[in-house]
């Protein structure tokens, strides 16, 4: 403040001196000059980086057992109803159109249509929880649960297959929710006009948590749902 | 680039949505056609598309800058290394 003492009722001036610091990718994303959105930005790719090797690391599991006991694996995909993969994926697939277009439509001040597209998304995400509930639960009915006799007396690639089945599915199923929860904020903020086309770091976030969320799936669907 | 180039139609959002949905239902037709070994790699470039167009469309990966992009790539390559030593491993056991 001492630098800029001749300034005075100048509120602005500490700020300005910390924009000058900023790259300038940041200055391009970020013309009102409160925030830095793309830091945001960056911080959430990052995070998002850690979730694309978590689920690399199960899927590198899923292969090395997958070419171990080819033939189980076969079997098991067999087992598992391929309406509700490719209902679940379409879904999925639309939420992801949603989200998108409501971060067109927030970026030209749309405030209707991107509470539309939040809303058809999170809509979406109910719809795969409770398609993925009546699926998990004819799986469970059927006697195939981690440690059931079924799978345990059975042959062991059957085994690892629906265990693997059930982390996989049931850690994406979390993001589901933890998606959805971003997703219902964001809701909240837009209608309280909290973000707008200025500043829409937190929706824009929680967009991408969400389309993780579907990248995620993309892999999940042809490799337990498609291997005939 | 202007702020305003950033922005995807949605028109432009609806066509990838619609190949999206296309290569859904060709990865479904491809895994009732046996081709032995090669159904499995069908399958997973058929996935890989349909995870470039959600990364480059729907992310907005195509505005990314050269930092995000250079970090999305190394992540993909260092899974890959982790992929590839695994195997590796199992492989030559």
């Amino acid at each position: 403040m001492t630098l800029h003492g001749e300034e005075p009722g100048n509120d602005d001036s500490p700020r300005k001196t910390e924009n000058s610091y900023k790259t300038d990718e940041s200055r391009k994303t970020d013309e009102s000059g409160k925030t830095d959105e793309f830091g945001k930005k960056l911080g959430m790719w990052l995070f998002l980086y850690t979730e694309i090797m978590l689920f690399g690391g199960l899927f590198v599991l899923y292969a090395v057992y997958f070419s171990r006991y080819t033939q189980d694996f076969i079997e098991g995909g067999k087992e598992l109803n391929q309406m509700y993969g490719v209902v679940n994926t379409i879904i999925l697939l639309i939420s992801s159109f949603a989200v998108a277009v409501a971060i067109t439509a927030i970026q030209r001040s749309q405030k209707k249509m991107a509470l539309l597209g939040l809303g058809v998304a999170f809509g979406c995400g109910l719809i795969f929880l409770i398609n993925k509930y009546f699926e998990w639960e004819h799986k469970i009915a059927l006697g195939i649960y981690p440690n059931s006799d079924r799978l345990v007396d059975g042959p062991p690639g059957q085994n690892i297959f629906f265990g693997l089945y059930y982390i996989i599915t049931g850690l994406h199923g979390i993001h589901i929710i933890i998606g959805m929860s971003l997703l219902a904020v964001s809701i909240a903020f837009v209608q309280a006009g909290k973000v707008t086309a200025n500043g829409f770091a937190l929706m824009e976030n929680s967009g991408l948590y969400w389309h993780l969320v579907d990248l995620i799936w993309i892999f999940i669907f042809p490799l337990f749902y498609l291997v005939l | 680039m202007e702020r305003k180039d950033h922005v995807f139609e949605y028109k432009t959002l609806f066509y990838v949505l619609l190949a999206l949905v296309a290569l859904t239902g060709i990865t479904v037709g491809a895994s009732h056609v046996n081709l032995g070994k090669l159904n499995v790699w069908v399958a997973l470039c058929i996935a890989s598309a349909k995870a470039s167009l959600v990364l480059i469309v729907f992310m907005h990966l195509r505005f990314g800058s050269r930092l995000l992009i250079v970090s999305f790539l190394s992540t993909v390559f260092f899974l890959a290394i982790m992929i590839g030593f695994i195997f590796w491993d199992v492989g030559f056991r």
